[in-house]
């Protein structure tokens, strides 16, 4: 999928510490009623990398990204989020972090009562000292960037499923955060939108370079990402040399049970002998 | 149905009592972030005249028509029994008291419950079932702040004045009975209906809607707000919050009465 130009020269280059985390677990337990969601899950997410988190369905994945976005508390544990111990902070605080934070939820979670640019310009209108010039720029440029700028005034329900996730990236990315969660944004599309979507991701990750947790239940998708690379001067994404990996480091996470029993890079999974693992990626 | 599939689906009396005991404690603990949220910026003034449209200006017709309608079948009940005692002139004072003090709350109220607080519960349950709750608190946005609060807000105001209108109307009503069916004066009739007014009665017909707004609105958010279970969750959601409020309207009404006879004095 060609993408059109983009006004990325004042993306984001990575100043931080390259040591730091964006996210950390500690040893965090959830459970609903009797049935454990998660046992002791461990992991870091460190800045500027891109996490992809495997599982089959029920294995917890969305949970983690809810997790770490404060919207539930684990039953034990700690969850810190760029610093930010997240399981000790009020609601109030949570507020204030998640405006660094950008999430893509599963059924996109658009608001329906609201067109495609109140939808995209929420976070900016909610902050309230934007100018209403500066919103519409803002969101036009977000719009660009996953090629929908023509559904500006458009509901959520007019829109296809595809077009729905790309939304939700634009919403997600407007303010342009410190980390992006995306929770199986390619579920239940045809392969082509998968692709586009995942295009996107890539193109996100590349330019932008921001931490980003990926839940997917699709091997594909993840391949895909840790073998292609945004390519800004074509402006589409292009297929690495054999042997040589993405600039943006990318990792791999996978769940069973509620356990982690894999983390680590692409190198590292194709030389994992777990059988588990091995059906899986088979 | 096996005896086994019967105990499957019966809840023990513990774990219902400690399901309503939580209950309880959310809606305690919604109403007091709804009410914090008033001294909290945002104030969300423009979704406050938003819901007041929709709640206030939405519900004038069938307030209008139960408002009406209430007081000309209250005047037709009692004159039969007003005229066996030769006092059918009191026929303005018993409308007018009755409406204002009793009648023209309490319709209004249920009305209102019917009609909103389904609305709140259904399109804050789908709001919730379709993660767009969730959405909003992951965009830094305090749902409780932007969705309850002004609603709440919305209701007690537009509901205080839709009762002055119903009592009016109800007034209005009674006055169409007397005058076209049992013949009575229209002056007189409301020379009477004023004069029959006292500051309690009036100061009882006003507190009511604000008591009454505010349970419609804050039950029809927490029945909203924690909607479970898909679309059949929001039907559920949405058929309790009427149930509820409105026994709760007729429960508050009785204690607010009890309460302002306590503090007032009987006529």
């Amino acid at each position: 999928m060609p993408s059109p130009t983009l006004p990325l020269e004042t993306a984001a280059a990575d100043t931080r510490q390259p040591s730091a985390e964006a996210i950390r677990f500690e040893d965090v337990s959830l459970a609903y009623d009797d049935r454990r969601v998660l046992d002791s899950i461990s992991f870091r997410l460190p800045h500027g990398e891109t996490k992809a988190i495997f599982g089959v369905a029920g294995s917890g994945k969305s949970t983690l990204l809810k997790l770490a976005l404060g919207l539930i508390k684990p039953d034990s544990g700690r969850i810190y989020v760029l610093g930010e111990e997240v399981t000790q902070m009020s609601e109030n605080d949570l507020f204030k972090l998640r405006a660094q934070i950008g999430m893509v939820f599963q059924e996109s979670a658009l608001f329906d009562s609201f067109t495609v640019r109140e939808n995209v310009a929420f976070r900016l209108m909610e902050e309230g000292n934007v100018s209403e010039d500066e919103i519409e720029r803002r969101v036009r440029e977000a719009l660009s960037f996953v090629e929908l700028e023509h559904t500006v005034d458009m509901f959520p329900a007019e829109l296809s499923g595809g077009m729905r996730r790309r939304v939700a990236i634009a919403r997600a990315i407007i303010t342009q955060p410190e980390i992006l969660l995306y929770d199986s944004p390619t579920g239940a599309l045809d392969p082509v939108t998968s692709t586009t979507i995942v295009e996107l991701i890539v193109k996100q990750r590349d330019v932008y370079k921001t931490s980003s947790l990926l839940v997917t239940h699709r091997l594909q998708d993840a391949f895909i990402m840790a073998t292609h690379a945004f390519d800004r001067k074509a402006n589409k994404m292009v297929a690495l040399a054999s042997g040589t990996r993405c600039e943006v480091p990318m990792a791999f996470l996978i769940l069973r049970e509620g356990k982690v029993i894999f983390d680590g890079d692409l190198d590292e999974l194709a030389k994992c002998k777990d059988e588990y693992i091995r059906e899986y990626i088979s | 149905m096996a005896a086994g599939d019967l105990e499957v689906q019966l809840i023990s009396p513990t774990q219902f009592a400690k399901e309503k005991v939580q209950a309880l404690q959310e809606y305690a603990l919604l109403v007091g972030q709804a009410l914090a949220n008033l001294f909290r910026r945002p104030l969300y003034v423009t979704d406050m005249i938003q819901q007041a449209d929709l709640i206030g200006v939405g519900s004038l017709p069938i307030v209008i028509l139960t408002g009406g309608f209430t007081g000309a079948v209250l005047a037709l009940n009692s004159a039969s029994t007003l005229s066996r005692f030769g006092s059918l002139t009191l026929i303005a004072q018993l409308v007018s008291v009755g409406m204002v003090t009793e009648l023209g709350p309490v319709i209004t109220g249920l009305m209102v419950a019917g009609r909103n607080a389904s609305g709140m519960a259904s399109e804050l349950g789908s709001m919730n079932v379709t993660e767009q709750i969730d959405a909003m608190r992951a965009l830094g946005t305090d749902p409780t702040k932007k969705l309850v609060t002004p609603r709440v807000v919305a209701t007690v105001i537009m509901l205080f004045f839709l009762t002055i209108i119903s009592d009016l109307l109800g007034l209005a009503g009674g006055n169409m009975v007397s005058t076209l069916l049992l013949g009575l004066d229209s002056r007189q009739y409301w020379t009477s209906a004023w004069q029959s007014l006292v500051w309690r009665d009036v100061t009882t017909g006003l507190i009511k809607p604000v008591l009454f707004g505010f349970v419609i609105s804050t039950v029809g958010c927490y029945f909203g707000m924690s909607t479970r279970g898909g679309t059949q969750g929001v039907g559920r959601s949405t058929t309790q919050a009427v149930v509820v409020a409105s026994v709760l309207i007729l429960v508050v009404d009785f204690f607010v009465t009890k309460l302002l006879i306590a503090l007032l004095g009987y006529r």
